[in-house]
């Protein structure tokens, strides 16, 4: 048994302890706007918040979570997030919108801890999360804009 | 994806339809039917439309929902967007009450028009053109019956009611929602003949502000996807798959996979095994544990290598067939007063969407079948899923979802994940629904890529510099042959493998197109761009080294061979402007161009790169110019160009799916390597102003971007990379 916070409310889990986290918040949990791409850590797509950390879910076994905070693209809250959500939309950065979830929390853990981004820095932290429709030009514009925002 | 030439009468015939109503139990439902006078379509017309709001095009619901039903499928690339401005310009309502489903199942009505309405899919960049009239008149007759309803029911004449935003009005004390009209509208007559708005009215089609209706829902992970599917009593499953294509299982060993707990069952499906779980992590770890020996009598042994060896003698060999031939081009070039020739090397492609290939499917006690997936061929995918669970395709009901990409992948002749999935319900038996869900590893090595070529160019210039003759020879495997689509074969060519260079708009007097079919059984498919995928490569490098070699500027050069092309000529002078071409650039820097027409979008782009000697070199800058027709979403035609402009530059730059010994070697994103955002180049798109009919922009943005950084690497180094991918065969 293995008991975190999830999105900001107390949970336990009594699963396989080498289950990726992944796999217990969609298939378990039933959150399901956190993706699977590649279970390796290549693609990004599961990226959660792990203690405002953003991690590879499928790298992440349940095992590791006992007494974590975690945050799903589900529980996206606060300034930062909601300013990253409303601009991603705005800027109609999404084409088919699978990667997005991951985008979105690499990007908020990025202005985060980065309020004033450079293109490098943002090539840095996002470039561990891969875009098929390849909408990274806009991407790279949302996450000025949103800083821009926020700093105002 | 693919491009079909349908017969133009085809298409003609099949535009001669009536609006008929299709008085839904519970709201407006408006469709078309066609003439009685085609009795092979009218056959599975909606003659009982009125029971199945599924058969329409635009559902008013008493609830005050605007319900568009979409004959296209939405991989991302924005059809759904597309086809809701179409009916939302004619339908005044508001963008708040819409939403777009997927329909199929009825060819009649979801036929692609653009290929002549035969059939149901999406590919070639055709749903624009396939939806231009059809969705329009749809919102227009919806319209139409909903002021009649209003007219009828403040009894005032229909010519003083007005509709904006959703609502109905007559003077200053009537006003109805679309919802409290929807059930008188559709007990009206539907118009036989709808007026369509004169462009100079349109608020919605061409606007620049007008917003996705569905972004929000993939900033909160909120959106649907296949994978993201629940049902009760739902089931996982995952596949092994054989290590060879062509090789088949001869025995499995699941025993010490079904005890593990939470394994359901492990059972074998026409291509290998599926092993069944209470949950993805549980199936694969079961799939660990079952032992499979597989007979490989009829497996594919050789490797790329062996294969590209190949490809490059039959090269140099006569062609077995000729997609184009004018003039005397062997004779030409006897005569030529310089000879520029060379071999160019494309290797296999994967699709790889993010969202590994999926679908969900139950077949039920009363023997139909729900299957729910990307159904980018929804007719096939019926018929095939019937066959499978022994049934006839009415019995089968397809349930559209949005998928997380496609490239092409989701539209596959032999309907390989409908199959596994019917197969693997099937064995589970009635009322059990399952989810087959492919890893990474599965998808990576599922086969249906884009195949691998060889080109043997060879061209003439005479003294003056002017090019007499061109010839090609392709070498490659068809993606038609063997498929239902071998129908669109002639002469033994098929059109995705020379299309792009049969079609080269370039006045060359003598020019000769052959192509080889090559025989190997590693799966192969349309791949965002088709035939163009390696054809614009080769014609735009070869076609700038011939610049060079006669001393002229590379898009002076193309200009002077487009006299009678003139949409190619304005995009090219429009990309050239905007980039600046004839500014020169700081030290280190170089520009390439590249103009190619696919699906009759022309697109130009101009790329700047920065080179520091070796492989080490950078994409900056794109500038693209794009003439697609009328723009009807001029926002997404931008975002089409810039994603087709990076997924096309992933390809060139970096991506290669290789065989040894007949086994892929790559599995996953660690040796296939897609794109990355630290790769990606500012990219400026212009959009040519038209009042032609729209083209696709899906696929034609793609196709330039290799050549243009080829001829810029040209540039820097001086010479073409003619093998592909680009970085490592730079070093090389």
């Amino acid at each position: 048994m293995v008991a975190f916070t999830l999105n900001g409310e107390a949970k336990t889990l009594d699963v396989d302890p080498d289950m990726p986290l992944l796999w217990a918040l969609r298939d378990v949990i039933g959150l399901t706007g956190t993706k699977f791409g590649c279970g390796m850590a290549q693609c990004g797509a599961c990226t959660v918040h792990i203690d405002g950390t953003a991690t590879r879910s499928c790298q992440t076994s349940v095992s590791d979570i006992e007494g974590a905070s975690i945050t799903t693209i589900e529980g996206v809250s606060g300034k930062v997030g909601e300013t990253v959500q409303a601009v991603w939309a705005e800027m109609d950065v999404p084409q088919c919108g699978y990667c997005q979830s991951g985008q979105i929390m690499s990007a908020t853990a990025l202005l985060a801890e980065t309020p004033k981004p450079t293109d490098d820095d943002i090539d840095s932290a996002m470039s561990g999360n891969l875009c098929r429709c390849a909408t990274y030009h806009r991407i790279r514009a949302a996450i000025h804009e949103a800083a821009h925002r926020l700093e105002a | 994806m693919l491009q079909f030439r349908m017969k133009k009468e085809a298409v003609q015939t099949t535009r001669r339809q009536f609006l008929i109503g299709t008085a839904a139990a519970a709201g407006l439902a408006v469709g078309y039917r066609l003439l009685a006078t085609e009795p092979a379509l009218a056959q599975s017309a909606p003659a009982a439309a009125a029971a199945n709001p599924f058969q329409a095009y635009v559902e008013v619901t008493p609830d005050n929902k605007i319900i568009i039903h979409s004959s296209q499928f939405e991989m991302g690339q924005g059809s759904y967007f597309g086809i809701a401005t179409l009916v939302m310009e004619e339908l005044d309502g508001d963008w708040a009450q819409v939403d777009v489903i997927g329909g199929a199942g009825n060819t009649a009505l979801y036929g692609n028009l653009a290929w002549g309405g035969a059939m149901q899919g999406t590919g070639g960049s055709t749903s624009m053109t396939s939806s231009w009239e059809r969705y329009r008149k749809a919102g227009a007759a919806a319209r139409t019956m909903l002021v009649a309803a209003a007219a009828k029911t403040w009894n005032v004449p229909a010519g003083e009611i007005t509709v904006a935003g959703g609502v109905v009005s007559h003077g200053t004390d009537k006003r109805a929602s679309f919802g409290e009209l929807a059930q008188a509208a559709a007990a009206l007559p539907v118009p036989e003949v709808v007026e369509l708005k004169p462009r100079e009215k349109w608020t919605q089609i061409g606007s620049d502000s007008l917003k996705r209706y569905d972004s929000h829902g993939k900033t909160n992970g909120t959106q649907t996807y296949t994978i993201d599917l629940k049902m009760d009593g739902l089931v996982t499953a995952v596949m092994i798959h054989p290590p060879k294509f062509g090789a088949e299982v001869e025995s499995f060993d699941a025993a010490k996979a079904k005890a593990l707990d939470g394994i359901v069952d492990v059972v074998q499906t026409p291509r290998g095994i599926a092993v069944v779980g209470t949950n993805m992590w549980t199936a694969m770890k079961g799939r660990d544990l079952v032992e499979v020996k597989w007979n490989e009598a009829k497996a594919e042994n050789r490797g790329t290598a062996e294969i590209m060896a190949e490809y490059n003698k039959a090269a140099d060999g006569p062609g077995a067939a000729t997609a184009r031939n004018d003039g005397d081009a062997a004779g030409a070039l006897a005569s030529a007063a310089k000879v520029v020739e060379g071999h160019y090397e494309f290797p296999y492609l994967v699709h790889a969407s993010i969202e590994p290939l999926n679908a969900v499917a139950r077949v039920n006690e009363d023997g139909t079948i729900d299957v729910w997936g990307g159904h980018q061929m929804p007719d096939i995918y019926q018929a095939a899923a019937a066959q499978v669970g022994g049934t006839t395709p009415d019995k089968v009901k397809l349930h559209v979802m949005k998928t997380g990409g496609s490239f092409g992948r989701r539209a596959v002749a032999d309907a390989d994940l409908i199959v596994e999935a019917v197969a693997t319900a099937k064995a589970l038996g009635p009322g059990k629904p399952v989810k087959v869900q492919w890893t990474r590893e599965n998808d990576m090595r599922g086969g249906r890529y884009r195949p691998a070529y060889v080109h043997a160019i060879k061209a003439g210039l005479d003294k003056d510099g002017k090019i007499v003759a061109l010839q090609d020879h392709i070498v490659g495997q068809s993606i038609m042959n063997g498929s239902p689509f071998a129908a669109m074969m002639k002469d033994g060519i098929d059109p995705t493998s020379v299309e792009g260079a049969s079609n080269l708009p370039y006045a060359i007097p003598n020019m000769k197109i052959e192509l080889t079919t090559s025989d190997v059984n590693i799966p192969v498919l349309w791949w965002r761009s088709v035939g163009s995928t390696h054809t614009a490569y080769v014609m735009e490098t070869f076609i700038d080294e011939l610049a060079a070699a006669a001393n002229r500027d590379p898009v002076e050069f193309r200009l002077s061979m487009l006299e009678n092309h003139p949409r190619h000529a304005a995009v090219l002078k429009l990309a050239a402007e905007k980039a600046e071409w004839d500014k020169p650039l700081p030290e280190g820097r170089f520009r390439g161009v590249a103009l190619h027409e696919s699906f009759s979008t022309f697109v130009a782009e101009v790329v700047e790169i920065t080179y520091k000697g070796g492989s080490d070199f950078t994409v900056d800058r794109v500038v693209c110019a794009v003439d697609c027709g009328t723009a009807i979403n001029p926002d997404q035609i931008r975002a089409q160009m810039e994603g087709g402009i990076g997924f096309g530059l992933g390809a060139i730059l970096q991506e290669e799916l290789t065989l040894t010994g007949g086994v892929v070697d790559q599995e996953n994103y660690d040796t296939y390597t897609p794109l990355r955002i630290d790769q990606m180049p500012r990219i400026e798109v212009h959009i040519v102003p038209s009042t032609e009919p729209p083209t696709g922009v899906g696929e034609p943005g793609v196709p330039p971007i290799g050549p243009a950084v080829g001829n810029a690497l040209r540039a820097a180094t001086g010479k073409t990379i003619r093998k592909l991918p680009l970085i490592k065969n730079l070093s090389a």
